[in-house]
């Protein structure tokens, strides 16, 4: 078992990357339940690999192409549901898919051109390869992220009621809708190093559905759910380090056991509160 | 078309030859009307007659084919839907529905509930309240506007007869206590009567208005009211044309195009 007090420069700055991340899954995973978006979280984290590879082609900032394609997405996706005759969830069907193809081609292409792309370690992430100068991008973007979601916050809230009594309220629904779409985007940016592409729907999902289980007002799960995530990436980084587990993995597998021993806690709870009042 | 109003209301909405059509279906034709505060509008028709087309274009909701909706400026508008499902992966108590903007003080949000009699709901999650109690909640955080103009859409759909009349007279009760104009569509003719100041039967065009206050002097009407079947009967009867219909309000379109009141019963 390692020390925590001696910790190596790399866990504190894994330490450090895995709580951005917390501070913004937790928020935009609540409004991502709320309006019942997960597919559209997957379809953007498929896409950001298509982002990463030309980002590098490029010769740019991998999380500089993650947005812009994000937003690339996301204007698609607006404009195809406006032609009202396939659904939803057969558009971001279409979409994912072939971003994701699309990513695979272009990575191969510039693959073959010289530029050395890990692809496992954007499937999965690279945590523990976490240096300054993310750690210094990761913040920034979660400072921006939080800035604005918590201008949009009570509007998110509004449209995530009820779209038309928050349009008569005055909401853009609209607007709010788009800067939520690209917000989103910005926080798979912020993940991609953390748990990589196939796990980031995770952690929007799972620390927010937890905070579900429990909480009584929207404010309160948003809360909950960053310190739900910050547990697992406590949790994940530790049996990480002791047992030599992927560090993504790990903090992902961490945040399912919070919501399964969660879930059996309370419904044994509300089990015995049945058969209390049933006598 | 000649609008008159005895109230001293002010003009809050006006809306002009207002025409509507979704995939080449004629929804609404050539509609006018102005909504003045202090005064309470009730539309009525028959299914698929164009009310909820109507004030859905009203709110700005959806916009008009053709003609044109003019709103005072900076019109605050209170607009009570027929019911609203809350996503059961929301928690959500009444409190945070009324207070969705975080502009209220708790004691204004149970102030306002006990306007509307339902305090008791301030903490309840959204997802347990009744049919019922969800009207009244709505209307609660229409009212928490303040606003100028409460736009109801068949608020009373689903509830008995005792509760449809303490809904209405909620309803009158913040019309006179706020000043504010309001405009609901209902089925509810009878009980409807004598919380309106004007009726507006809508079947595509309108077909025609009335001030059913003064029907309400009619001792046949007293006799009546609070009797559901005598009561729509008695609707008809100031609809067939034989009654007077205060001639400052019908246009001449209007008079032979009623036929369609049939379809109400």
């Amino acid at each position: 078992m390692m020390d925590i007090f001696h910790m190596d420069s790399f866990i504190l700055y894994a330490l450090a990357a895995g709580m951005a991340l917390a501070l913004v899954v937790g928020p935009l995973g609540s409004v991502v339940i709320w309006r019942r978006m997960a597919y559209f979280g997957d379809t953007l984290a498929h896409a950001a690999l298509l982002g990463v590879a030309l980002a590098v082609a490029a010769e740019q900032l991998p999380m500089a192409g993650v947005v812009l394609i994000g937003v690339v997405i996301a204007v698609l996706l607006f404009w195809l549901e406006k032609q009202r005759d396939l659904s939803t969830d057969t558009l971001l069907g279409i979409l994912s898919h072939s971003a994701l193809a699309l990513g695979l081609i272009v990575l191969s292409v510039i693959q073959s051109q010289g530029y050395n792309i890990n692809l496992m370690s954007y499937l999965f992430g690279d945590l523990l390869a976490v240096d300054r100068s993310d750690l210094v991008l990761m913040y920034g973007a979660a400072f921006v992220i939080l800035l604005i979601f918590s201008q949009l916050l009570s509007s998110l809230i509004s449209i995530s009621v009820n779209e038309e009594l928050a349009r008569v309220d005055g909401v853009a629904v609209e607007k709010v809708r788009f800067i939520f779409m690209i917000l989103l985007a910005l926080v798979i940016a912020v993940a991609l190093k953390v748990v990589g592409i196939l796990l980031i729907t995770a952690l929007l999902i799972i620390p927010a559905a937890t905070a579900r289980l429990f909480s009584k007002s929207p404010k309160q799960m948003v809360l909950s759910s960053v310190l739900l995530a910050a547990i697992a990436v406590v949790l994940g980084l530790y049996s990480s380090l002791s047992w030599d587990f992927p560090t993504g993995p790990a903090i992902v597998v961490s945040a399912s056991c919070l919501f399964f021993i969660l879930r059996v806690i309370l419904s044994c709870k509300s089990e015995k509160m049945d058969s209390v009042s049933a006598e | 078309m000649i609008e008159q109003t005895d109230q001293a209301g002010t003009l809050l909405l006006t809306a002009e030859n207002i025409g509507f059509s979704v995939r080449g279906k004629t929804i609404l034709t050539d509609v006018s009307l102005q909504l003045h505060s202090k005064e309470i509008i009730t539309l009525i028709g028959p299914n698929g007659a164009g009310k909820t087309s109507l004030i859905r274009i009203l709110l700005g909701l959806s916009h008009a084919t053709t003609g044109r909706v003019k709103r005072e400026e900076n019109l605050r508008i209170g607009y009570v839907p027929q019911r609203i499902q809350v996503p059961d992966v929301m928690p959500l108590r009444v409190c945070d529905f009324l207070n969705v903007a975080g502009l209220y003080r708790m004691d204004q949000c149970q102030q306002i509930l006990e306007e509307v009699n339902c305090d008791y709901l301030l903490y309840s999650p959204m997802q347990n309240i009744s049919g019922g109690e969800m009207q009244r909640v709505l209307l609660a955080r229409a009212l928490l506007k303040m606003p100028q103009l409460l736009v109801l859409d068949e608020p009373a759909s689903g509830m008995d007869i005792i509760g449809q009349q303490s809904l209405y007279e909620t309803i009158r009760n913040i019309r006179d206590k706020h000043d504010c104009g309001v405009l609901m569509v209902s089925h509810d003719l009878h009980l409807v009567m004598a919380a309106t100041d004007r009726v507006i039967c809508l079947n595509t065009h309108i077909c025609c208005t009335g001030h059913p206050d003064d029907v309400s002097e009619h001792p046949e009407y007293l006799k009546l009211f609070g009797d559901a079947i005598e009561g729509l009967a008695l609707y008809s009867h100031h609809h067939d044309h034989e009654h007077d219909l205060q001639g400052n309000i019908v246009a001449s379109e209007h008079c032979h195009s009623c036929e369609h009141n049939q379809d109400m019963k």
